[in-house]
């Protein structure tokens, strides 16, 4: 049998390019580009891309995301003394620090950290933008907006890190560097400097909906994918008209966990567990030198940090 | 005649899907051969994990077993003599020769053997010639050259760690070699590096670029000046778990801690389970005894760089100052262990030397 050797879609379709709904008003003008087909993007997804909407919000999105970005960029350049071949070698290791602790939250000279205050309000116009966008389309298109609000969940963790946290801590220098590198080392120090992020339950409970989200993803994937043969990929249909792939995908997991999930249900899953890995963490970052100075500490205060019984005993081991 | 022409009609008319088959098989195949590969031949990158704390606590060092493994050729090249014990009566240095100001109580033979040795550890290439300069025997009390000058006070140095700092050297001390490995300068020195970026002052000019002072990570450059040489602290933690924010470092001071940490790791060859329980960094309670000996390394290294290394900028030539600051060669962790948590592989070197064991008279035994 003759089939399409491809990563994820088992057929590529490829007719006339589809240019969207009208509403006899013209509201098809605000749509850009001239769609045309890839077929290496139809591997992976639709082949078709474009037309695009970008309206007001898009447009003030693209425009201040791109000042930030060129920001970021331009000031890492400057950083190496506008080296082309220094900026590639140390790119991962370049960033736009936020002030130093000395500032609070005035605004500081722009070579220390007052370019960083710039990037961060285009950032956070573009941000938002991008989210006013999700909403405004879905409502043109009658959809629910749950992109829009799972986006937010995303926004939130964004805007305890760059905004709340270190407006409630009172300096700018706890925000986060734009860097590859620096950011992580932020983390991670983050996470040393009170005393051992781990023992934060909120923090506790992000990664277990991020490694949640993770494992319902692979579940609803794989039974999907497993009962496409009977019509399960038509999940909608499946939903309002359950018929045999429904049923079997049930049955499977019935079978092997005595429970399942209904054909819409398993989505509402998945939406809860992405969106309150963002939330929880966030809360989690929230309190974290505002409330909490010190977790490990803390945890041990609520009894479940564990000791050890009796002596370590390290002296026997290295030699 | 010979034909095999049967082969393309029998695959027409017995269609069969071959690549299936054939992808299991390949991949079956290549993983059997792998397999019997590493079992045969050994694993290339085989590790072993040293075990430095109870088991269930991911305390451990785990490293390659070849660099575990791996020959400092600088330790099997380390020469030593034994002392000889004076005798009543017994001519002195300082009788003997002119200007002898550190090392005039010995015997004129222990005196000679420590030269000897110091020629061999230091100057092997270049000999005497490399402090005492040309001219014959009778010039070598002269202190033009600025190599003899830095020479007298090492060997003080030496001493001073032999004898206030037996708690992080001993029992096995060190002597010059313990750094020189043969070298003129001891490798793994270091200078003032930051502010490593341009156009950005403050926080952000110390940081986020690979240096040799950050352990080529984007941590800050300038942690060895201000724990080795200035006096800023270490701790960072808050000891209340409520938030109580006046004065207690920032995540910025954390970071330049981190950085120094990760130099340590790296000079030792260690992880931060070496010294630490990482579920309580600061917890004096729970870290290793290795954790009191890096504390007390740290004092020494301040010491050694305030008294003795720095205070002879001036006597350097140009060429053996920082790059950037002009500042004297500095030392740190890395100048004496070289990327093993015991210098030399914990060899004796000071029992042949008991000259630059203490700076009072030397004792025989």
């Amino acid at each position: 049998m003759i089939e399409y050797q491809n990563i994820f879609n088992q057929v590529q379709v490829q007719g006339p390019a589809e240019l969207g709904i009208t509403n006899g008003q013209g509201i098809e003008k605000e749509r850009g580009g001239t769609p045309f087909f890839s077929k290496i993007m139809g591997w992976i997804g639709n082949a078709q891309i474009g037309p695009i909407h970008l309206g007001f919000f898009g447009l003030v999105s693209v425009i201040t995301g791109t000042l930030a970005f060129n920001i970021i960029g331009l000031n890492m350049l400057a950083q190496v003394g506008w080296s082309f071949p220094e900026f590639l070698r140390q790119g991962f290791w370049l960033a736009l620090e936020p002030p130093g602790p000395e500032w609070g939250l005035r605004m500081p000279p722009l070579d220390q950290g007052g370019w960083y205050i710039i990037c961060s309000f285009f950032l956070l116009i573009s941000v938002l933008s991008w989210w006013v966008r999700s909403y405004v389309r879905a409502a043109e298109l009658k959809m629910g907006k749950h992109v829009a609000w799972a986006f937010a969940a995303a926004i939130w963790l964004f805007l305890v890190l760059g905004l709340f946290r270190p407006v409630l801590m009172g300096s700018w220098s706890e925000a986060v560097p734009y860097g590859i590198f620096p950011h992580l080392d932020w983390t991670t120090a983050f996470s040393i400097r009170y005393g051992n992020l781990y023992y934060n339950p909120f923090h506790a409970l992000s990664i277990v909906f991020l490694y949640g989200s993770v494992l319902l993803f692979a579940m609803h994937g794989a039974t999907i994918l497993a009962v496409s043969r009977l019509g399960g990929d038509r999940e909608l249909e499946q939903i309002f008209d359950r018929g045999t792939a429904s049923e079997r995908a049930a049955l499977f997991w019935r079978w092997t966990m005595g429970f399942n999930a209904t054909m819409e249900g398993i989505h509402r899953w998945a939406w809860w567990f992405a969106v309150l890995t963002p939330i929880t963490g966030g809360i989690g970052i929230l309190i974290t030198g505002t409330l909490v100075d010190n977790w490990y500490l803390w945890a041990v205060e609520h009894s479940f940090a564990p000791a050890y019984q009796g002596e370590y005993g390290y002296e026997a081991y290295i030699p | 005649m010979f034909s095999l022409k049967w082969f393309p009609k029998w695959s027409r008319e017995n269609p069969k899907d071959i690549y299936g088959p054939a992808i299991l098989v390949g991949a079956l195949g290549s993983a059997l051969f792998v397999a019997a590969l590493i079992v045969t031949w050994g694993n290339p990158a085989e590790t072993s994990t040293m075990q430095t704390g109870p088991r269930g606590a991911g305390m451990g060092v785990t490293k390659f077993v070849a660099d575990r493994n791996a020959v400092d050729a600088s330790v099997e090249d380390y020469t030593s003599e034994e002392p000889y014990v004076p005798e009543e009566g017994e001519d002195l240095a300082k009788d003997v020769y002119e200007n002898v100001q550190v090392l005039g109580d010995l015997t004129e033979d222990n005196f000679n053997r420590v030269m000897a040795a110091i020629t061999q550890w230091v100057s092997p290439e270049q000999g005497c010639a490399y402090c005492h300069g040309d001219g014959d025997i009778d010039t070598y009390a002269s202190d033009d050259l600025y190599t003899k000058v830095v020479s007298r006070r090492m060997i003080q140095m030496t001493q001073f760690i032999n004898e206030e700092y037996d708690g992080h050297v001993g029992p096995a001390g060190v002597n010059c070699y313990t750094c020189h490995r043969g070298e003129n300068v001891p490798s793994d020195i270091w200078f003032k590096r930051a502010p490593v970026l341009e156009s950005v002052k403050g926080w952000s000019a110390n940081q986020n670029f690979a240096t040799a002072q950050s352990s080529s990570t984007s941590l800050p450059s300038d942690a060895l000046e201000k724990y080795l040489l200035e006096d800023e602290t270490v701790a960072v933690h808050d000891l209340e778990p409520r938030a109580v924010n006046e004065g207690t470092p920032k995540i910025q001071h954390t970071e330049r801690t981190y950085s120094l940490m990760n130099y340590y790791a790296n000079s030792l060859g260690v992880n931060c389970t070496f010294c630490h329980n990482t579920r309580a960094f600061y917890d004096g309670e729970q870290v290793t005894p290795q954790w009191s000996v890096a504390f007390l390394a740290r004092s020494m290294v301040q010491e050694l760089n305030i008294d003795y290394l720095v205070p002879l900028k001036d006597t350097y030539p140009e060429n053996r100052l920082g790059p950037i600051h002009k500042d004297a060669p500095k030392t740190a962790c890395k100048t004496c262990h070289k990327g093993v948590y015991k210098p030399m592989g914990g060899m004796d070197m000071i029992s042949d030397w008991p000259e630059l064991a203490t700076t009072e008279a030397p004792v025989y035994e």
